[in-house]
């Protein structure tokens, strides 16, 4: 405990002398993870100021797209999003690891991270928050439903949901036994792929109460009882959790997709110090545990959970045992094309009858 | 020198004009249609040619829903002037002072929040477990609970509750126009209450029904939280698919050509509405 | 035995706590001109629209061709009505316009379009149906908005102050021309106006109203020579108005001492007045004779002498305002069309003589 509170006193002072002068960091990232208790600390220690945008992955790029990467000092993609919108619109800078403070990252994420973001031998992206999704399931009603295909099951028709995204696409074809990141390279794989999973969907539309759209909307099903399972992130899941014990996140048996939010520069971001700043001071354990705690979701901090709450713990290794975890199906980047693709697959299963 | 003076004032006075015609109008429709007659060929490659516009008709799913779109908005706006007239008429004729003044203010309130939240109102009302199903269990109508959520009706209604107040407001200024002696002397000769709506109120509410019909037909076409929240899995809206290309495709091109596409359809309609009732622009615009 | 074409009986309207027609009693004949003529806020526009069926009458009876109208709505009745400001439909062209009430029962159109260029031509506009309403002149869309009426044939067709429009060259020939459309149609015409001079010449009876009361009915001559009231005296044509006691009533004169101090003679109305009640004379300006000299002594005439205040010049109806030498009371007096006063100018003294039977004088309320 000591060494921490020395540590932390040694990083701000640190800090606090390469900050010579405020800046004001416009930040681009997700509800939650940056809590105004953490930026008021920050701003207090640091003189430097946060404007927060939260945003989704798709928005995150298509922001950055519109200005050629600027109007922003430092966003949170997902890292399997960065290469391919690094190769197609050049919106992001490499990371110079010298201003980062490595240490206060888990060095197996750190690098893992690193390899799936570097682009023409730069590295774009540090790891922040990761998670999963995977099935949010009320067990009372709904106990049978163990996997994404469980979902168009007739005991459960009517009262399931998920999202027309690529996530669903990916969660169907592992649980229909295929391996779709392992085709990501192979583009005629993928869409034989594709094309089966577009069949199983179209046979589930009948069973589907609605597509959902936001993280509320599918909580809302949820607690209502019109929906007994759904495909969502395991956060809401643990949310719901709170105030129904029959509703839980449930890792998939063909495993849940996980993810990793990042920091990435944007291009032409004017507040690059203040930037590194908001990593070095994010990543620190007890600050990274403030966040897992509104998040919901852990962080690549070293002892990052340490502070976290002992209720999300618990939901987290109910969740999660140690097979759970490591049937895990991190997403890898996605190559540039692959969003067309899968574009127009989810079109057809959208229009059809 | 005095002619200088005179052209200088002209030239500031009509210069914010000028500014946001060009900047905020012009520029940016300009920039959209070079995007989408450019067509992706590779990483960062493009070329120049109307493929996008191709895709679009070669791609069903792509016209149907245009098609879509257009018709249910055409329907929306034939309800909100059904619904409407009749309450623009009673706020216009059969009232008075106060009471005038009080209606349409209530006509107004919901538009005090956002339309958002006017959405999530609806979804609370129409909801499986909402307000209305447990309304009709409850008086024994219905056994069990009944989803009147995503669906093409809801979407309808969502779009009637949301541009109802720009059809009244038209209306309600054309009906306050209409002289009532006109309507007393259809009365007069003969004239009962189904042939003097016929042959006097609704020729002479033509301009406000048409202005009225242009503007909730607009909003309805370029809606797009009302079909996304309210709809069901089948309820696709063109707007949605604009907002798809060009944030989960990132595909700006396809995206531009079909923002041009909806602006050119929404034009066509517009300008079909105006033949058929034989009203034009300037007249009902400039009233 | 001959139904009148409209009667009313014992008609009244209450609107809340106010009553606009009060006990109203007529008929109008068929084929006569029939005139209420009463002041704004008199209670003649409720009357009309009672008869033409907008509103409902609180009590009594009102009766078209002797059948009852109560509870008949207007598109009902068999009464027409051009409306204060003509109420031509804007949005159709004239032939439509005449061919609406046809149209609204039901008739062919081959039959409406015949029908429909007859009325126009007997109103004196062959060939204008194809015209837009805003392309007309207002004596023009006078006459079309009765040929809107007649072309229905009704058994009355009511006025509402149609008149009131138009510029006065335009509105004197309009006068003339409407009463010849009511000869020509031979339709009974009920008109209501807050102009005497309309009434007077186009009627065949006059109804003054006032406060939602008749106060008199009878032929323009009758109403202007003989007014039944002190109010009918006043409001219709022009009159010297005097205030006083009666002093002495003897072989039918009065004699009055006005406020002012004159003394008048005035024959005793049929009514009688005694002596010492309050009294309203009302004098016509055409009764008083004017004569630059005194005139030869006449005991039955009243006599005066007064000095031009102002002249007055209009034409025919040209008249002098003048002070009373001894009472100081102003009198407008008529100037004669003979050229004999033509150089009268202010300052003049001139004489003034008027039998006593040619003023009224009605009772006034003790003040």
């Amino acid at each position: 405990m000591k060494i921490t509170t020395l540590s932390t006193v040694i990083a701000v002072s640190t800090l606090a002398m390469s900050a010579a002068q405020a800046e004001t960091l416009r930040l681009l990232t997700w509800g939650g993870y940056a809590p105004e208790e953490v930026i008021a600390k920050f701003e207090a220690e640091t003189g430097h100021t946060v404007e927060v945008t939260t945003s989704n992955n798709e928005e995150m790029i298509a922001k950055l797209r519109a200005t050629n990467g600027g109007g922003f000092d430092l966003a949170q993609p997902s890292q399997d999003r960065i290469t391919s919108a690094q190769e197609e619109f050049g919106i992001y800078k490499p990371i110079d690891m010298s201003k980062v403070n490595a240490d206060l990252f888990i060095p197996s994420m750190l690098a893992a991270t690193a390899g799936n973001t570097t682009f023409d031998g730069e590295v774009y992206g540090l790891p922040h928050v990761w998670g999963t999704s995977g099935l949010v399931v009320n067990t009372a009603e709904a106990g049978d439903v163990k996997d994404y295909t469980d979902l168009c099951g007739d005991a459960v028709a009517g009262k399931v949901s998920y999202r027309l995204k690529r996530p669903t696409l990916i969660g169907f074809a592992y649980a229909m036994g295929m391996d779709p990141f392992a085709a990501y390279a192979d583009k005629d794989a993928y869409q034989g792929i594709l094309d089966k999973v577009e069949a199983e969907l179209i046979a589930c539309k009948a069973n589907v109460k609605t597509y959902w759209g936001g993280g509320d909307e599918i909580k809302n099903l949820l607690r209502s009882g019109e929906v007994v399972a759904s495909m969502a992130w395991d956060t809401g899941g643990w949310q719901l959790n709170a105030d129904n014990p029959d509703i839980t996140f449930v890792a998939p048996k063909a495993g849940a997709l996980g993810w990793i939010d990042t920091f990435v520069l944007p291009a032409r971001g004017r507040a690059d110090e203040a930037a590194y700043a908001w990593i070095n001071f994010v990543m620190q354990p007890e600050i990274a545990a403030m966040i897992t705690n509104t998040a919901g979701n852990f962080t690549a901090a070293v002892d990052g959970d340490a502070g976290v709450s002992a209720d999300l713990k618990a939901r987290y290794q109910a969740s999660f045992d140690q097979a759970a975890i490591d049937n895990i199906k991190w997403y890898p980047p996605v190559p540039a094309g692959l969003e067309a693709m899968e574009g127009a697959t989810l079109d057809r299963i959208n229009a059809s009858n | 020198m005095r002619s200088d003076h005179q052209k200088l004032g002209f030239y500031l006075l009509i210069a914010p004009l000028l500014l946001w015609l060009v900047l905020l109008i012009l520029l940016p429709h300009l920039g959209l249609f070079i995007v989408s007659i450019s067509e992706k060929v590779g990483v960062r490659e493009y070329e120049t040619g109307f493929g996008n516009y191709a895709a679009f008709f070669s791609e069903p799913l792509y016209w149907r829903t245009f098609a879509r779109t257009a018709i249910m908005s055409i329907l929306a706006t034939a309800l909100t002037l059904i619904l409407g007239f009749p309450i623009a008429y009673y706020i216009a004729k059969l009232t008075r002072g106060r009471t005038k003044t009080t209606l349409f203010m209530m006509c107004l309130i919901p538009f005090w929040v956002s339309e958002l939240v006017r959405t999530f109102g609806w979804m609370i009302l129409l909801r499986e477990t909402g307000v209305f199903s447990q309304t009709l269990q409850y008086l024994g109508l219905t056994a069990g609970p009944i989803e009147f959520l995503y669906n093409d009706a809801a979407i309808m209604v969502g779009l009637v509750y949301t541009s109802i107040l720009f059809m009244i407001v038209p209306l309600v200024t054309t009906l306050d126009s209409l002289d009532d002696s006109l309507v007393e002397a259809g009365y007069d000769l003969g004239g009962n209450g189904y042939s003097i709506l016929r042959e006097i109120v609704i020729p002479h509410a033509m301009p406000g029904i048409v202005s009225g019909c242009i503007v909730v037909f607009m909003l309805s076409l370029g809606n797009y939280l009302t079909p996304i929240l309210l709809g069901g899995k089948d309820s696709l809206w063109f707007t949605g698919m604009i907002y798809s290309q060009f944030i989960t495709r990132f595909n700006w091109e396809l995206g531009s050509a079909f923002g041009f596409l909806l602006l050119a359809l929404s034009s066509a309609v517009v300008f079909i509405g105006l033949k058929l009732s034989r009203q034009s622009l300037s007249e009902t615009m400039g009233r | 035995m001959n139904t009148p074409d409209l009667e009313c009986r014992d008609l009244v309207k209450d609107f809340d706590d106010f009553r606009a027609v009060d006990h109203v009693s007529f008929d109008v004949p068929q084929g006569s001109f029939f005139s209420i003529l009463g002041p704004s806020g008199c209670g003649k526009t409720t009357l009309l629209r009672m008869i033409a069926g907008f509103q409902e009458p609180s009590a009594g009876d009102l009766l078209i061709k002797g059948r009852s109208m109560v509870g008949v709505p207007p598109n009902k009745r068999p009464v027409s009505m051009v409306f204060q400001h003509l109420a031509l439909f804007p949005t159709m062209n004239i032939g439509d316009n005449v061919g609406f009430g046809l149209r609204q029962r039901g008739v062919g159109r081959s039959e409406i379009k015949d029908r429909m260029e007859q009325v126009l031509a007997r109103v004196g506009l062959p060939g204008v149906s194809g015209r837009r309403v805003d392309q007309l002149s207002g004596g023009q869309k006078q006459r079309v908005a009765i040929a809107r009426c007649m072309v229905l044939e009704p058994d009355v067709l009511l006025l509402d102050e149609p008149l009131g429009a138009l510029d006065l060259k335009l509105r004197e020939h309009m006068k003339i021309e409407l009463k010849s459309l009511q000869a020509e149609f031979n339709t009974t015409f009920v008109y209501i106006t807050h102009d005497q001079s309309e009434a007077l010449v186009m009627s065949d009876n006059i109804a003054v109203m006032n406060h939602g009361r008749f106060e008199q009915i009878g032929s323009p001559h009758d109403v202007y020579y003989n007014p039944a009231t002190a109010f009918v005296a006043g409001f219709v044509g022009e009159a010297n108005r005097f205030e006083g006691r009666v002093v002495e009533a003897s072989d039918g004169i009065l004699s009055v001492e006005t406020t002012g101090g004159a003394r008048l003679r005035v024959t005793v109305p049929e009514n009688g007045l005694a002596s010492g009640q309050r009294v309203q004379v009302y004098l016509r300006p055409e009764a008083i004779a004017l004569s630059k000299s005194a005139p030869a002594a006449d005991p039955n005439a009243n006599d005066g002498q007064g000095i031009v205040e102002s002249v007055l010049f209009n034409g025919a109806n040209s008249m002098v305002i003048l002070r009373d030498a001894t009472s100081g009371a102003t009198l407008s007096v008529t100037l004669p069309q003979t050229g004999a006063f033509a150089g009268l100018s202010k300052g003049d003294t001139v004489f003034t003589r008027w039998t006593a039977d040619q003023a009224r004088s009605y009772p006034l309320a003790e003040a």
